[in-house]
This record gives structure tokens, C-alpha cells and sequence, in this order.
């Protein structure tokens, strides 16, 4: 019984997701012609002529590439700068940690959406638009992966970083040394984190990039559904390559991707 | 062992480690955020050769006297009364239905889970084609062979009373997921002798779930409630995508009217004060979280 609500209920999921890929294997005009009825999955006459067009109509390599850099700039970024200050709050005393941790945290409850229009008026007035940077800079910093390193570094034993320290390492080395190793999983984490809301994220390219230069997958994807003629078979062709990526890293990092969405909750 | 210049060092190492971080966080955070609250006292525009004035609460008393913008605020409050309640029943659905011994579980869970790391705007692409008008469109064909052939055919994204619901639907299924991961966290943390003990002094299973489960599920529950109202108030890239706001204002939402001012017709001092309106409306869905959390919360 409950057997067989799940398999409904996956139908549901699987269908969108068959047609899309069973879409982009065929002839735009069959895309619409054929969706509403079970040939939306079929595979007859498949080719792969759709995603040769995806990538000379549109560039989609561009987009592609434009992509990869942004995003896995943000996570290497991201996680040295937000992991290093996690540690100076979790483990070190200085001057004005204590208020400045409160800044941090109450940072936190701000959604991008809430400065998204002054921060694109001041890389306006800086005549910073449609490069890479401004797409990277200002997301490497993040209170919610401070937080999340700052909590897990709570949670080590301390003994690790005394014993270090006995050996003579400075802070630096045993940051690297000995912290770090033993971090993976919230690394993972926050990577994991990173990693989605760059790749998905359409609100400031859209309003930064104004050319197929520096812009990335779903501004591109966006863009090109809206390119008469619409040839529905590249714009599938493109979505599977848009989303391949994501599901490859999902499959191999499940149980990472799970708990770091579960403890979050920030991807939108 | 370590004497002054040691503790020195110390402390330099920790204001360098810290140092990037905070930098940044100053600069792309704070700092934009606190120019949000003054250009909206502005009538700053983008690329206007006219000095930019202080108008006061002038923004704000347009904003709120604008039919569109009331729209747009009526919008992410119904488009939430719907998706908060939904999706989260849904998601309790889903993890009591994958809490139980089920061949295949991982397989079903993965699926359900697999449209949260979607990009929305593949999604909404995708759900163009699936509410695509005439007979032919999936979700048209759904409905005619449901009803037994008595639907007539809509194209749901340019109907003002089914565009809407359309991206509430679409919504639901990209998002339910997260809830439903979150929820069975929660179940797995409900200790098994609350169960037993439930069984023994003769709980139905109605009874088990209203008395151990419900109240085992408090703190997760009221936790992805608050995370989907802000959501729902974040609500944008669908909107852009696939009905531009319309028709007719019926789809358009608080972050879509903010990018149509500051991006589309380049006044930013009005999308600013949009952004306020955001913000305010945000703090206000925490603050409810926490007070929800903390009375009986603590006594548990």
C-alpha cells in the first residue's frame, strides 16, 4: 500500500525530469507536439543534433565555462576565508571578537534580495558590470558558513590543538595542520551549500551581466527560452547539460548533500 | 609557557585570520544594506544627471499607495498561505511515508530530494513546456484524461486565475524535498520508547501520531514553516521567468517589483525602499520563529 503511494508519487518526479532528457534527444517540433501523452518519454529517433545546436546557437560552452569559474571560485574562496574566521571566533581570543561574532550572526537573517538593488547600484556607479569579479567577490564572504565552521571547531576536542601547540606550531600551523583534517565534513558542507546557490543563482547575474561574456547558465538558459523561434529540443538539450553537473555531484556526495541541506536550509 | 609577545602573536594570528572575512561581509553586506535604507529616502536614479534629493518618507507613501505594489504584497501572502501550510503537510507526508520499512527507500528519497539542487531556473523552464497551452501540453492532457475529456484546454501561465497557482504548484514540487529531509531527521530523533510506551497504555495509531509524533516534530516543524514563509517571500527567478509578473500584476511579487524598479526603469531609490519593505517582512517571520520556539520549547 504505502509501496505503491511512493511509486506513484515518484512517478511524479520522474516524469518531468524523462521528458526533459527524452526532449532533448529529439526534433524541436515533436518537444510540444509529443508532451502530453506517453511519446513525451519516448526515444524514438534520437540524436544528439540538439545539443550540437545548443552549443553553436547560444554558446552554451561559454556559459558553461562561465559558470564553473564563478561558482567554483566562490567555494575555494569561500572556504578559506569563512573558514579561518570560524576558527578566530571558535578558538582565539582578540579584541572585539565578542560583538563582532553578534554582527556575524545577525547578519545572518539578511537574504540577498535585501541589498541585491544598493549593491548593483554602487558596481554601476563603479562601472564594474559583466566581469567575473563582480559575480565572485561579493558572495565569498558569508555569515551562515562562518557560523556553520565556528559551531563545528566548538565541537572538536581540544587536546588536538594543545598537543600541537606543545610542538611548537604557531596558529596558522595548526589551523592547516590539524584543524583543518579534521573539518572535513563541515568543509563538505559548506562546499556542498556554496556550490548550489552559486550554480542556481539567476537574481545578480541577471542584473550584472549583459552580454553572453561573462554570463552564466541560468541567465543564459532564461535568455534563451525567450530566442524566437524557440526550438524547445536545444533548450531541453541545454537544461540536461545545465543540470548534469548538480545531479552527477548529488549521486556521488548524497548523504553530504542531504545533511548539509537538512542543518541549512539557505539554498533558495 | 607563553609569555606577552607570544600572546601577541596570538592575537595578531586571530585579527588576520578574521580579517578577510569581516572585510568582505563589511563591504557586500552591511554596507549595501545600510545604503538601502538611505537611498530610499532619496529619489536616486541610475545614470540620471540630476543630483539625487531627500524626499523623506516620500518612497514609501508611493510604494504603499501603488495598487501594483499592494498586489505584489497581496501575492507573496497568498502565494504563502498556500505553500506553507502545502508543502510542509506534503513533506510530513513524504517522511512518515519513507520513516517506515519500504523497499527502495533510498531510491524514493533521492527522487524526491533530487529537485532541491536543481537550478529554479531550469525548473521553470521545464514547467513551461509542462503547462504548455492547447491539448497537447502534459499538463492539459493530465487534466482532460482525469476528468474524462470534460477539462477544456487553458494555457495556465496567461490566465490570471491560473497563473498563480501554476507557479505555486511547480514551487511545491522543486522545494518539498528540503522539508521532507528536515522532518525525517526529526523522526529518527523521536526516541522508540515513546512509541512502546504509547502501545502500552493502548494509543491508537492516530493517537500515536497526534501524542508522540506531532509534538516530537515541534521544534522541525515550526523550523521549515519559517524557512518556507521566507521563502515564499524571496519569491522571484519563476516570476521572471515564466510570467514576468503578469498577467495583469496577478503573479508579480515584492523582489519582482524591486528588480523591475532598480534593474528594468533604473530607479533605484524606489527598489531600495522595496528592499526595506522585504527586510522588515523577513525580521518579522524570525522573530515569530523565535517566540514560537521559546515558551514551550525550553519546558521540553
Amino acid at each position: 500500500m504505502a509501496w505503491v503511494a511512493a511509486c506513484g508519487l515518484a512517478l511524479v518526479y520522474v516524469a518531468p525530469v524523462a521528458m526533459m532528457v527524452a526532449g532533448s534527444l529529439k526534433p524541436d517540433a515533436r518537444v510540444l507536439a509529443e508532451a502530453g501523452s506517453w511519446r513525451a518519454i519516448s526515444l524514438a529517433g534520437a540524436s544528439l543534433a540538439n545539443y550540437r545546436d545548443a552549443f553553436i546557437r547560444v554558446d552554451l560552452g561559454r556559459s558553461l565555462l562561465n559558470s564553473l569559474v564563478i561558482t567554483t571560485s566562490v567555494v575555494i574562496l569561500g572556504l578559506g576565508v569563512n573558514s579561518l574566521a570560524g576558527y578566530a571566533f571558535a578558538r582565539m581570543t582578540w579584541r572585539g571578537r565578542g560583538w563582532l561574532f553578534a554582527a556575524v550572526t545577525a547578519l545572518m537573517v539578511l537574504p540577498f534580495e535585501a541589498i541585491a538593488v544598493p549593491l548593483f547600484y554602487g558596481v554601476s556607479l563603479l562601472g564594474w558590470r559583466d566581469s567575473y569579479s563582480v559575480q565572485i567577490l561579493p558572495f565569498v564572504a558569508n555569515a551562515f558558513s562562518i557560523y556553520l565552521f565556528y559551531t563545528f571547531f566548538l565541537g572538536l576536542p581540544r587536546e588536538l590543538e594543545e598537543a600541537a601547540r606543545v610542538d611548537g606550531a604557531g596558529p596558522w600551523r595548526t589551523f592547516v595542520e590539524v584543524v583543518a583534517p579534521n573539518a572535513r565534513p563541515c568543509f563538505a558542507t559548506v562546499a556542498i551549500l556554496t556550490f548550489l546557490t552559486q550554480w542556481g543563482s539567476y537574481l545578480w547575474p541577471l542584473m550584472v551581466t549583459g552580454g553572453p561574456r561573462v554570463r552564466p547558465l541560468p541567465v543564459a538558459i532564461a535568455a534563451f527560452y525567450t530566442l524566437p523561434p524557440r526550438a524547445w529540443g536545444d533548450i531541453l538539450a541545454f537544461g540536461v547539460v545545465m543540470a548534469a553537473p548538480v545531479v552527477l555531484l548529488f549521486l556521488l556526495f548524497q548523504r553530504a548533500f542531504v545533511r548539509g541541506v537538512a542543518t541549512t536550509g539557505v539554498k533558495g | 609557557m607563553r609569555g606577552g609577545g607570544g600572546d601577541r602573536l596570538h592575537r595578531h594570528a586571530a585579527a588576520a585570520m578574521a580579517a578577510p572575512a569581516l572585510a568582505g561581509l563589511a563591504l557586500f553586506v552591511a554596507l549595501p544594506f545600510v545604503a538601502a535604507v538611505v537611498l530610499s529616502f532619496t529619489d536616486q536614479r541610475l545614470g540620471s544627471p540630476l543630483a539625487s534629493r531627500f524626499v523623506g518618507w516620500e518612497q514609501y507613501r508611493r510604494l504603499l499607495a501603488d495598487p501594483l505594489f499592494r498586489r505584489a504584497i497581496a501575492n507573496n501572502l497568498s502565494f504563502a498561505a498556500v505553500v506553507v501550510p502545502v508543502q510542509t503537510g506534503a513533506a510530513l507526508g513524504l517522511a512518515l511515508l519513507l520513516n517506515r520499512r519500504l523497499a527502495g527507500r533510498a531510491i524514493f528519497r533521492a527522487l524526491f530530494f533530487l529537485p532541491v539542487v536543481f537550478p529554479m531556473a531550469l525548473v521553470a523552464v521545464v514547467w513551461v513546456v509542462i503547462y504548455a497551452p492547447g491539448p497537447s501540453g502534459p499538463m492539459n492532457a493530465l487534466l482532460a484524461a482525469a476528468t474524462g475529456g470534460a477539462w477544456s484546454p487553458r494555457d495556465f501561465l496567461h490566465d490570471p486565475a491560473w497563473a498563480m497557482p501554476a507557479l505555486i504548484l511547480l514551487s511545491i514540487w522543486q522545494g518539498v524535498g528540503f522539508q521532507m529531509v528536515v522532518l525525517l531527521a526529526g523522526l529518527q530523533a523521536i526516541p522508540a520508547e515513546l512509541y512502546e510506551a504509547a502501545v502500552v497504555d493502548g494509543a491508537s495509531p492516530w493517537g500515536r501520531f497526534l501524542h508522540v509524533t506531532l509534538p516530537g516534530l515541534r521544534s522541525p516543524l515550526i523550523f521549515v514553516a519559517v524557512v518556507t514563509a521566507i521563502l515564499a517571500f524571496r519569491l522571484f527567478d519563476q516570476v521572471r521567468i515564466m510570467t514576468r509578473g503578469g498577467p495583469n500584476g496577478a503573479t508579480t511579487t515584492v523582489i519582482f517589483e524591486a528588480v523591475a524598479a532598480a534593474f528594468d526603469r533604473q530607479e533605484v531609490a524606489r527598489g531600495a525602499a522595496i528592499t526595506v519593505i522585504f527586510f522588515l517582512l523577513v525580521v518579522a517571520i524570525t522573530a515569530a520563529q523565535r517566540r514560537l520556539l521559546r515558551p514551550r520549547g525550553v519546558a521540553r
